[in-house]
């Protein structure tokens, strides 16, 4: 459960004490911390200045607290060194130092995202990766771009347009690396038509764990092999750090119809939703807001959308223009069909930024309502909109606290805010956020759609994997990292170590008692 | 288990655990077993002796759910992938798999996704990898494992979805799978350009990958001396698309034909990608690389070359015989650093040459790795996949 913090305050002061908010069992990353013997360390960090230079290795502890906490504020905990290589060939150089000293790392890109997974390892070393910020190739002909992985999402497009994009877009989009959107399988608002991260890498030149580089496709598609990019990308920095980022990019839409659509209770909205799909039509984004959500982005956006509806829709087509325009009459029926009391039509483009300003402006915006909130990533069916709405609503009532809603329809990708005003409020606010992510599952879908479950909702994982699947995971981890040195302590709920190679699995008595885990 | 010496077990379980049950007996007796769907793509891969045990999917051939207003489907591996896309086709839905589907139609979901393979649609909808949303595993540790989910939006776990597509099997039997469904398109209509000159047929295929059409499908195909490029339009305005794609190749001097009844020019397009006489070469290449493409194929003797345009992806088709060896090694040093993969070819050409083509190498390193996790002692088609995996 992402806690994004103190609303009142900008992201800048996140050493601010009174929003340490932790949970029993949430003391940081130190479930992965190893004993290190301080003479290793030491000459580590002396390795790492030779590699990068004195000026790119910190160990200050003041300085090193500006990096204890990634986008997800509430988890703090302080590296014993931060490294910013200036290309791949020092981030290669640094990982072999790691791994010959036996000691683990992090790999972080813009430290945006949600789920704290750039969280540091205590007595590990962070690797951030702003200084690989360059565009190595723009390869139109063949509608590829190169590029390292410190470079931002907007960058990436920015260095393909004006005729091709990137289509991935999460909201952090103007800061957050393409290195961390490889890592997370980042999303976005568009992705119920174009897709997510995992759909438009075609290569990747990265570092394992053990120092060796391996390149992994290209190019090209459909190479012989083992689809190691659809196992990299999303793997959350567990698996290595990729240094090069070969994409495939896209002619950019031909045309653009964008309309915001009110109605009186989010469940017509999400009548709307299935409706709109059941057509055939598959929008590039459908997006939602409720009430809560409407009321706190026009407190900062005045984007003049009625405060007083219940729920509001963002639908946008785009594609051929004789594509949309034969669909966006059908949409607009659809709407007014469940019930919709006004449908605005964006003229022209500064009335279709007006829409998604209201949207983008949410979350920041939730400020105005209360002092703190928790967010979370669950995904459930499309159709299970209306009820699992419903029980988030209910919820938030049996804890007495607002929950506002806005989210990727489409996907049935739901960010449930719960908000909250004081310190003593936290603990039921993310016991209710966690009851949330239940829901989620119980009605057939995921624990994350797009942040990641990095260090924050790995105790979700048992509600939506079985021993059997997490032990599957830990295989693929154990080939490319078998002594645990990459990103240790996240994505799976307990640790685990690789040993020999497996052989069969046996369950243990006490396991199958439910008594211990398989470690 | 005594490896047989003529006529391997034959199995076909009607439950996913027996698979994991007769997978991990065979591993811990050190067998061989061969999994099979349909059976169509026998001849792919390095040749292999028979093996100690056949373990098929196809009475493993329920559609577990449809769900319909999401856009989803869970399928066990042994559907015959014709017979699900006619059941979802009732709904107007399409599962965006369009594979030749072998003799007797047999294809089924599992061996589509097991061994990567797509057709004309994947210039919109991608490839297995991108419309595989989870996957239950069956492991020779003998238990089932999923990953992913059966939502469209899932990050959770790591995606062993992707790893076992495209994976032939080597890894565990894949046994479920869970898919992303689309609308059917309510009309199609393909633009048809022809010429007999790779010079003026290339740019107008460049030009159509370019351009903001979003058609559904987009090929070229050379051969005999000449070629065409086909345009399809999908959906509500498929006419229109048609007619933007044949003013894209108008605009660079050559005329195009609409037309609307046009299955029967993608069936052909699907059949230029398989081949029971031939020998079938999978170019991994890219998209300003179709030219080159066509004149390597024509100095290898090729008989004809079908493309995605914007995949940048090739199947070309050589005549069997003495000279389809020597056709494949001209391929690879043509076309290289381009993976040229040998599919469907007598045992003889893939004993000829390898058929993977994969050179060592830190990547075919971590695949070793991968196989070593999930199938130590070697159960899962050992020996069929590349560096001999």
């Amino acid at each position: 459960m992402a806690r994004v913090g103190d609303t009142r305050t900008e992201a800048s002061t996140a050493g601010v004490q009174d929003t340490a908010v932790v949970g029993p069992g949430q003391e940081g990353g130190d479930d992965a911390a190893r004993a290190i013997d301080p003479a290793v360390a030491e000459r580590l960090v002396l390795q790492l200045r030779s590699i990068c230079g004195e000026e790119h290795v910190v160990t200050h502890p003041h300085q090193l607290r500006t990096y204890e906490s990634d986008g997800l504020l509430q988890y703090k905990v302080s590296p014993s060194a931060v490294v910013l290589p200036a290309d791949g060939d020092q981030v290669r150089r640094v990982v072999r130092a790691c791994w010959e000293a036996g000691v683990p790392w992090v790999a972080r890109g813009a430290g945006s995202g949600l789920s704290g997974g750039a969280l540091p390892v205590a007595d590990g070393v962070l690797i951030a990766l702003s200084r690989l910020r360059r565009v190595i190739e723009v390869d139109l002909d063949n509608q590829r771009v190169v590029v390292e992985p410190g470079v931002t999402n907007s960058a990436v497009s920015d260095a393909v347009g004006p005729t091709h994009f990137f289509p991935p877009d999460p909201s952090s989009q103007i800061v957050c690396s393409i290195g961390g959107n490889v890592a997370e399988n980042a999303g976005g608002a568009h992705c119920f038509k174009y897709g997510f991260t995992t759909n438009y890498v075609t290569g990747l030149t990265v570092i394992l764990p053990d120092g060796e580089l391996v390149e992994l496709g290209g190019k090209e598609m459909d190479r012989p092999g083992y689809d190691l990019l659809g196992a990299f990308v999303g793997s959350e920095g567990t698996l290595g750090v990729a240094i090069e980022i070969t994409l495939r990019v896209i002619p950019v839409p031909e045309h653009v119809q964008t309309m915001a659509a009110f109605f009186a209770t989010t469940e017509e909205a999400a009548r709307a939703v299935s409706g709109i799909v059941a057509d055939g039509v598959v929008p590039a984004a459908i997006e939602m807001m409720d009430q809560l959500a409407i009321e706190a982005s026009e407190q900062a956006a005045h984007a003049g959308f009625p405060t007083g509806a219940g729920a509001a829709l963002i639908v946008e087509l785009d594609g051929s223009a004789a594509e949309c325009e034969a669909r966006f009459d059908g949409v607009v029926r659809v709407c007014e069909a469940e019930g919709a009391t006004e449908v605005r039509i964006a003229g022209d483009e500064a009335e279709r930024a007006t829409f998604w300003r209201a949207r983008k402006a949410a979350f920041a915006a939730m400020g105005r309502i209360a002092n703190h909130y928790y967010v979370q990533d669950g995904v459930i069916p499309r159709t299970k909109l209306p009820e699992v709405l419903r029980r988030i609503y209910e919820l938030g009532d049996e804890y007495g606290m607002r929950v506002a809603n806005v989210f990727h329809a489409g996907d049935g990708n739901l960010h449930p805010l719960v908000c909250f005003d004081t310190a003593e409020e936290a603990e039921r606010a993310e016991e209710l956020s966690g009851r949330i992510v239940e829901a989620c599952v119980e009605a057939g879908g995921s624990i994350t759609g797009e942040h990641g479950v990095g260090f924050d909702k790995k105790r979700h994982m048992p509600a939506m994997f079985g021993e059997p699947d997490l032990a599957a995971f830990q295989r693929l981890r154990c080939a490319f990292d078998p002594d645990g040195l990459a990103n240790p302590g996240k994505v799976m709920p307990t640790p685990r170590l690789c040993g020999e190679v497996p052989g069969l699995y046996r369950e243990h008595p006490l396991e199958r008692d439910g008594l211990a885990e398989r470690f | 288990m005594v490896p047989a010496v003529s006529s391997p077990r034959r199995e076909a379980p009607a439950a996913q655990a027996e698979v994991a049950d007769l997978l991990a007996t065979c591993a811990r007796e050190g067998c061989r077993a061969r999994v099979a769907g349909g059976a169509t793509k026998l001849g792919w891969g390095h040749p292999l002796p028979d093996p100690d045990l056949e373990l098929s999917t196809r009475a493993l051939d329920r559609i577990v759910e449809h769900n319909e207003g999401d856009f989803t489907a869970v399928l066990e591996a042994g559907v015959p992938l014709a017979r699900a896309r006619a059941a979802f086709a009732a709904s107007g839905q399409m599962l965006a798999l369009d594979p030749p589907l072998g003799d007797g139609a047999a294809a089924t979901v599992g061996g589509v996704v097991a061994s990567g393979d797509s057709g004309p649609l994947r210039h919109r909808y991608g490839g297995p990898r991108d419309l595989v949303l989870g996957v239950t595993m069956a492991l020779p540790d003998g238990t089932l494992a999923r990953a992913g989910g059966r939502v469209i939006k899932n990050v959770a776990g790591y995606d062993l979805a992707k790893l076992n597509t495209g994976a032939f099997g080597t890894l565990g039997a894949i046994v479920q799978v869970a898919v992303r469904l689309h609308p059917l398109p309510q009309g199609t209509c393909t633009a048809v350009v022809r010429s007999a000159d790779p010079e003026a047929l290339a740019p107008v295929s460049a030009a159509l990958a370019h351009a903001q059409l979003e058609l559904q499908s987009l090929d070229a195909r050379w051969g005999g001396g000449g070629g065409t490029v086909l345009a399809r339009g999908g959906g509500a305005a498929a006419r229109q698309q048609a007619e933007a794609a044949a003013r894209v190749a108008e605009e660079r001097g050559l005329a195009a034909e609409l037309v609307e009844e046009d299955d029967q020019l993608w069936d052909d397009q699907r059949r230029a990608q398989s081949s029971a006489d031939g020998v079938l070469v999978r170019v991994s290449g890219v998209q300003a690389q179709l030219e080159a493409v066509w004149r390597a194929s024509e100095a290898a003797g090729a008989r004809s070359v079908a493309t995605r345009v914007a995949a940048g992806v090739s199947y070309v088709c050589v005549d069997d015989g003495e000279g389809a060896a020597a056709a494949v090694e001209h391929l690879r040093r043509a076309l290289a650093p381009s993976p040229c993969v040998v599919l469907d070819a007598p045992a003889a050409v893939r004993e000829a040459v390898d058929p993977w083509g994969v050179p060592e190498g830190a990547e075919l390193q971590l695949m070793r790795r991968l196989k070593a996790q999930f199938d130590p002692a070697g159960a899962c088609n050992r020996g069929l996949y590349v560096g001999g995996i």
